[in-house]
């Protein structure tokens, strides 16, 4: 304890008149949107009460699902009794490369001048990947967010110093793709923008362009120059399959012609969440180039955080590399990407069939974890307080929250406030 | 595509360079004294038996890996609070303290670099840190955006503190700067402030109205007692200071890689918490969305378990005895050879790290002709001696001076 020969008298007086100036002018930050509505939810007692503002899957029996190929990895690695050193800025290079060639393609040629560093997950890897073009990117460029796109975005790049803009991607009347406005957008910025493309599942909309339209923005994106910054964060999530959700990446890749860079997350294809599991990564030119766009990561990564955490990074190296892991844990993929699949169509059908007089095609042709349902503030509002259903007001619905014991209400229940 | 043609080869970072060459290093005799990771007398990474207890606790209970909230794994923070501020403190029971969960030191220090860009006042405060200190903290610093200085520290002459030059330097400065303090085991000369002097600090920043930033990566590790070294940040906390703490546990509790840290700040009163807490929110969700898990669930389970918590103590206290026993032999050693110099400050100096006084000459010498790895700064690692390793090295060294 401190010994009197140390205790100065309280200098309460000098310290409140400089306490006061030291924090008076921080205002209070923005509420947490999706937090509010997890407290409103926890907060109501009515027993058929449904969150479906969660990110995050869960089981039929509206569980967190903890993937068994996950389990057996880390209960192997809990046996191995590893140590805990740190690892390289860049990361557990058997993670990386594993990571690598299920985003590029095992076979993919650049995977030898592929720059890669591990990240906190999905929102880590933006972050250097914002740091990155903010520092590299001629001219400072903007980033370029399709309308609507997950909230967080703006915030990462903005404390990047990166300007952040819109362009038109979804069509709130047929509740799909404005290709015409997307293109057109594109077209009509500046050379070298920074153009951020979810892979696969949009966020929040779950509207994909299908192949064909992939290949037409490939064309804008490559003839005006801009670079094209995939966000992948459900890769396997939306078809069930690896290597179909990861065709928009890979055909930009293949193409050669647009400068390619991936900020890759294992939150939920993994149900790594909370492990902060990701990368980012950019493809080069050449070996050469690899290792000093490498070394550039290193730099921007020692004053964020110095070196990523462990544990995740090898349980996602141990289920890609374990061929029975692997094998495993594609098929837990697939069941999960098939859960939602399974209660899109339930949620459509029940709507049909209670004779709704709207359109619900879209929630059945939307792919992944969330479904803009085209509800109104209004109608979303109704929700929470009458049925005690609760999602983001932009309509936006977790369709992971939504299990074969609550679709019929689900149903009912926006049957109701949609007549 | 010549898209990346403007992007240059960086610098490789100069502890992770050394750490290249001794891994290269075939010679039976190498010693790598570079890198600040506690190694036990078989030169092997220790895993705390504690942690592996924890560890096979938290696999029973078969959890999951779910989101933390944006301000981390409460077992945690609030463990992490009583540990740093004392069960008893008055910040802690006036609930003015806002904690948040971070990646491991550096994270929290950047957290703090941050959000001090953004509300720092005055808005062209500095940021002073320690000659020398940490070499990733001018880089945090100013990645932030801020301007770094630097205020006297170590006595080059003696190896201890040069204590006129730090109080002259801090008083000195503009009045409202920020000051980066080691709270314990100063990185990387071992070189502490007395409580008396500690006190004295403490004064000068009062009089010139600055801002503690304490950094705290070795409590438990510098004198074996977690009170004692948490001893700077209570004193200021006492006397009535705003501050942040930046906390790791990566070395006392052996976490390194699992990126366990938090982020604490002191505020006036707890009306103030909701706007410091909300905007700290805010920029970390904007950085990393939230903290890693595994390893703050390792360390909340053993901060809230008294049993564990006991076991912890007597891992720390067995890794601080043999590091403090290091020093002893490495001392001895030396005087028994009769190496020129004055060596009491290799057991003066506290913690992780000694500043040997070595020339950047010696140093090279050291690993081209003794296969042994010290940082240019003379700076050694004394978890990487051990009783087999011991003689060798102080023969080296006693070489090295001489000639």
């Amino acid at each position: 304890m401190i010994s009197s020969v140390v205790r100065a008298p309280l200098l309460r007086h000098a310290v409140g008149i400089r306490a006061q100036s030291t924090w008076t002018q921080v205002k209070m930050g923005p509420p947490d949107a999706i937090l509010g509505i997890t407290e409103a939810f926890k907060r109501d007692t009515d027993p058929r009460k449904m969150n479906l503002g969660v990110g995050a899957y869960r089981t039929d029996a509206g569980s967190p699902f903890v993937l068994d190929s996950v389990t057996r990895a880390e209960n192997q690695l809990l046996h191995e009794k590893l140590d805990k050193e740190y690892l390289p800025i860049t990361g557990l290079p058997q993670f990386t490369r594993a990571a690598a060639q299920l985003a590029y393609g095992s076979s993919s040629p650049v995977l030898d001048r592929l720059a890669i560093t591990q990240s906190i997950s999905g929102t880590g890897a933006l972050r250097i990947g914002g740091a990155f073009v903010q520092r590299f990117c001629e001219g400072t460029p903007t980033v370029y967010v399709p309308a609507p796109s997950w909230g967080n975005h703006k915030a990462v790049f903005g404390d990047c110093g990166l300007d952040v803009k819109p362009y038109r991607y979804y069509d709130a009347k047929t509740r799909g793709l404005d290709l015409d406005g997307m293109l057109e957008d594109l077209s009509n910025l500046p050379r070298g923008q920074i153009v951020l493309l979810h892979a696969c599942a949009h966020n929040p909309t779950g509207v994909d362009p299908t192949p064909d339209q992939w290949a037409r923005i490939q064309s804008v994106v490559e003839e005006n120059g801009h670079v094209a910054f995939f966000d992948m964060a459900y890769q396997g999530f939306a078809t069930g399959d690896t290597d179909r959700d990861a065709h928009a990446l890979r055909t930009f890749v293949e193409a050669g012609r647009a400068p390619v860079v991936l900020a890759q997350s294992f939150a939920k294809n993994m149900g790594l969440y909370g492990e902060r599991v990701g990368t980012f990564s950019v493809v080069g030119a050449s070996r050469d180039e690899r290792a000093r766009l490498e070394s550039q990561l290193k730099i921007l990564v020692r004053p964020m955080y110095s070196n990523p955490p462990v544990h995740g990074a090898r349980i996602a190296a141990r289920v890609l590399t374990d061929p029975e892991l692997r094998s495993l844990w594609l098929t837990e993929v697939k069941l999960m990407a098939d859960r939602i699949i399974g209660m899109r169509v339930a949620l459509r059908t029940r709507l049909e069939k209670l004779g709704s007089s709207v359109a619900w095609n879209h929630i059945t042709d939307q792919i992944g974890m969330f479904c803009f349902t085209g509800l109104t503030a209004a109608q979303v509002d109704r929700l929470a307080q009458e049925f005690h259903i609760y999602l983001t007001r932009d309509g936006r619905v977790s369709m992971a929250g939504i299990t074969s014991a609550n679709v019929d209400y689900l149903a009912e229940s926006i049957h109701a406030v949609t007549q | 595509m010549a898209y990346f043609d403007n992007v240059p080869q960086a610098p490789a970072d100069g502890i992770l360079k050394l750490s290249v060459l001794s891994k290269a290093d075939s010679n039976s005799s190498k010693v790598d004294l570079g890198v600040g990771a506690y190694r036990d007398d078989n030169g092997k990474p220790w895993v705390l038996p504690v942690v592996r207890k924890a560890e096979q606790q938290l696999a029973q209970d078969a959890g999951n890996h779910e989101y933390l909230g944006v301000g981390g794994l409460p077992a945690l923070t609030n463990g992490a609070q009583k540990l740093i501020f004392g069960a008893d403190s008055a910040a802690l029971r006036e609930q003015r303290v806002y904690s948040i969960q971070t990646i491991s030191g550096t994270g929290a220090n950047m957290v703090g670099a941050v959000f001090l860009k953004q509300f720092k006042q005055p808005a062209d405060a500095a940021i002073y840190i320690s000659k020398p200190t940490w070499g990733n903290h001018r880089n945090i610093f100013e990645t932030a955006g801020h301007e770094v200085r630097e205020y006297r520290y170590c006595d080059y002459a003696t190896l201890g503190l040069d204590i006129d030059g730090m109080l002259s330097d801090l008083r000195a400065a503009p009045r409202g700067q920020i000051i980066v303090l080691h709270a314990c085991a100063h990185n990387p000369t071992g070189i502490d402030p007395t409580a008396e002097q500690w006190a004295q600090i403490a004064d000068v920043m009062q009089e010139r109205a600055h801002f503690p930033f304490f950094d705290c990566a070795y409590q438990g590790f510098a004198t074996g007692n977690v009170d004692r070294d948490a001893f700077a940040i209570r004193l200021f906390v006492e006397r009535g200071f705003e501050l942040f703490v930046c906390e790791s546990f990566a070395k006392n509790m052996g976490l390194y890689g699992e990126r366990t840290g938090c982020l604490h700040a002191v505020v006036a009163s707890a009306a103030r918490v909701p706007a410091v807490s909300s905007q700290m929110n805010r920029l970390s969700r904007a950085t990393i969305s939230t903290a890693s898990a595994y390893g703050a669930k390792i360390a909340g389970t053993v901060l809230q378990d008294p049993e564990l918590y006991g076991e912890w103590i007597e891992n720390m206290e067995l890794m601080s005895a043999r590091i403090m026993d290091m020093r002893k032999q490495l001392r001895a050693r030396l005087e028994k050879l009769g190496t020129p110099g004055d060596w009491s400050h290799v057991t003066s100096q506290i913690g992780m790290f000694s500043f040997t006084g070595l020339k950047l000459a010696q140093v090279e010498r050291l690993r081209t002709e003794f296969h042994m790895y010290l940082t240019d700064d003379g700076r050694i690692s004394v978890a990487g001696l051990n009783t087999r390793n011991i003689d060798y090295v102080a023969m080296a060294i006693d070489s090295v001076v001489r000639t």
